[in-house]
């Protein structure tokens, strides 16, 4: 079945539209139609939904008869660290607080780069704690612990 | 003449010195990051715009703008050296820009391109000044149907420049119009598509999407495809044109500002679309074609206006009907609505300080990109060898916390954690992320526009081609589509998005 399809591109994209638009379309069965004079909440979204899933019906048809490229390889270690020390940074930002949630963000997402070097990246971790500790927290008073809850501050 | 005394009322408030220093760091921060390669305007101004809470709206709306069209000019600084362009909008000076550097012209290059970029930014600016008030008079009267219609042509013109699939663009402008109505239905007050978590009662934050999709998602981007960055530093020797490089850059210069304004205005990637159409133009009438990609100053002249003056005009629709013609702007709005200022053609009649003090700050914002340009650019030089293993977790920093600080709310930094995902896996997939991001702001506006218009008509959906603004601009936008389903012009289409 995979070695029908002529377009990965188009595959994937076809049914992540197709995901998204019916899931779209599901929802806002409850949230009241209305008419086209007094619309409901759920008439433009399911309008929309209807058409993304059309959209990506059409999407999918198209990855069975027209060639595409291929997609190119996934960069994961990138996808993962970024996206993972991102979620950490928002996970310690309050218990840990931000001398700690910082520079975790800051040595788990450099560790993508095939240049990571520690001391570099150590020296950067600090620089960027300081800088922010008094730029948005001293300066602009962004209400943020420097050290959370975890540690009684 | 009224043109006088409002460029007066602009002069006269964009020349108070805080305005002044605001406009020096924005034309500085926005040639700092048009510099740096992986990092946009859009990310810049998502990440400092919570940092405009603490100033005076016009300073923070001056100093935004000087971020974008400083950006621009910046841009064309790494083309020329590295042969890497800083910006989208520049991918075409590195053709004959970096080439001229190869020739040892580097400094002449960056000067042309400073002298391209500073004449198109005042004719720019100056056809925003003319511009602006009689279209925000004819904005006054606009319907709610003509609204929608007007968003509706934005959205088809922004898929018609997106690169890649013409399919996958009209999908990306649909998934991005029903992102944006997460949240409370305004009319009904019915929760939609909030799965019952409360921090998505109000909706997703524009500043969000786009610093997830921009942001990270260039970032993870990058990443893939790190390299080396070698950087041709050689010594500029001399800046100064001669009088046959003067001689062949005049009209070069003048077809690029035209043609930079007029696709300027257009919603989607205006400034990118100006700079390509200008150097294709300029490639089939010139009498030095066979130089072209051989370090033509022509090449360089010509798109380097356009894309300044294509920078400049998209603030056109933005200012006079409150509508975004790209995700800058969009984000401008939101700089405006933090502000208390409500977007629209009323705020020409309402602020016409902060408008005009606007207008008049971009060109004053221009004299100092070439003041800061060819002095400083030993600097900017130097810049660009800032590894990017360094940059990026810094960039990712500055997004963490400005996202944190829009709502005080650590929801926001996974929220952008996961639209970094999804920009990623649609980078990949050929979906361009600006036309969604675009959707994703008028949703809710073009939802409401509808509903009062089909209200005001008692249900007859003829109104939207019964009256005469409305049919004109959705027969424009069908116009667009089908010009783009014609083959030869779809040919050129995917020729001169190609980057």
């Amino acid at each position: 079945m995979i070695s029908a399809i002529r377009s990965t591109k188009d595959f994937w994209t076809g049914i992540i539209y197709v995901v998204f638009g019916v899931g779209a379309v599901v929802l806002a069965r409850d949230y009241g139609m209305g008419t086209a004079l007094k619309m409901g909440p759920g008439y433009f979204p399911t309008v929309l939904g209807g058409l993304l899933t059309v959209i990506g019906v059409i999407s999918l048809i198209r990855s069975f008869i027209k060639e595409g490229t291929p997609i190119s390889r996934f960069g994961l270690k990138g996808l993962v660290l970024v996206a993972g020390s991102t979620l950490a940074f928002g996970l310690l930002l309050r218990g840990a607080g931000l001398a700690v949630a910082l520079p975790v963000l800051v040595l788990v997402s450099s560790y993508a780069s095939a240049h990571f070097r520690w001391e570099r990246s150590l020296a950067l971790a600090a620089g960027l704690t300081v800088f922010c500790v008094l730029v948005f927290l001293k300066g602009l008073g962004v209400p943020l612990p420097v050290l959370g809850s975890w540690f009684g501050g | 003449m009224d043109l006088f005394s409002n460029l007066a009322l602009g002069l006269s408030t964009a020349i108070t010195p805080i305005n002044l220093l605001y406009c020096l760091i924005g034309v500085f921060l926005g040639t700092l990051i048009g510099v740096l390669p992986g990092l946009g305007p859009t990310a810049t101004i998502a990440m400092l715009l919570p940092i405009t809470f603490v100033l005076p709206p016009i300073s923070a709306l001056i100093m935004l703008a000087g971020i974008y069209y400083g950006s621009q000019y910046g841009g064309s600084t790494t083309s020329i050296l590295v042969n890497l362009p800083g910006e989208a909008a520049s991918v075409v000076t590195t053709l004959d820009g970096y080439q001229m550097a190869r020739r040892g012209r580097a400094g002449v290059a960056l000067a042309t391109a400073a002298i391209g970029s500073f004449f198109a930014g005042t004719v720019a600016t100056l056809l925003l000044a003319l511009f602006a008030p009689p279209l925000s008079e004819l904005a006054l009267q606009f319907g709610p149907a003509d609204y929608f219609s007007l968003m509706v042509l934005g959205l088809v013109a922004s898929v018609v420049l997106a690169q890649g699939s013409l399919l996958h663009a009209i999908g990306m402008v649909v998934l991005g119009l029903l992102l944006g109505l997460i949240g409370t239905d305004v009319t009904s007050g019915t929760q939609r598509y909030t799965f019952d978590i409360p921090q998505l009662a109000d909706g997703i934050g524009f500043v969000v999407v786009a610093m997830g999709m921009f942001g990270l998602a260039e970032i993870i981007r990058n990443l893939e495809q790190e390299d080396g960055r070698t950087v041709m530093v050689r010594e500029i020797t001399s800046l100064m044109p001669t009088k046959e490089d003067w001689k062949r850059m005049v009209a070069p210069i003048l077809r690029g500002t035209a043609i930079g304004s007029a696709v300027g205005i257009l919603p989607g990637s205006g400034s990118i679309l100006g700079a390509f159409a200008a150097y294709s133009i300029e490639k089939k009438i010139s009498k030095n074609a066979a130089e072209f990609g051989k370090g033509a100053i022509e090449g360089v002249a010509a798109p380097e206006a356009a894309n300044n003056a294509g920078a400049q005009t998209s603030f056109i629709p933005m200012l006079t009907l409150g509508i975004p013609s790209n995700p800058v702007m969009a984000l401008m709005i939101g700089a405006m609505i933090i502000q208390g200022i409500q977007p629209g053609p009323s705020v020409m009649k309402e602020q016409p300080a902060l408008v005009w003090g606007i207008i008049v700050s971009m060109w004053i914002g221009n004299f100092f990109l070439v003041l800061l340009n060819l002095p400083l650019i030993g600097l900017w030089v130097r810049l660009i060898m800032v590894p990017y293993s360094l940059l990026y977790p810094a960039i990712l920093v500055f997004c963490g916390i400005g996202v944190f600080s829009l709502n005080n709310s650590e929801f926001d930094v996974y929220l952008m954690a996961l639209f970094g995902l999804l920009g990623y896996v649609f980078v990949k997939l050929d979906c361009e992320p600006a036309p969604m991001l675009l959707a994703f702001i008028l949703g809710p506006l073009m939802e409401e526009y509808l509903r009062r218009a089909m209200l005001i008509s008692r249900g007859n959906p003829w109104v939207f081609v019964q009256r005469p603004i409305s049919a004109t601009l959705l027969a424009i936008a069908v116009l667009a589509m089908c010009a783009v389903l014609v083959p030869s012009f779809s040919k050129t289409r995917e020729e001169a998005l190609r980057a």
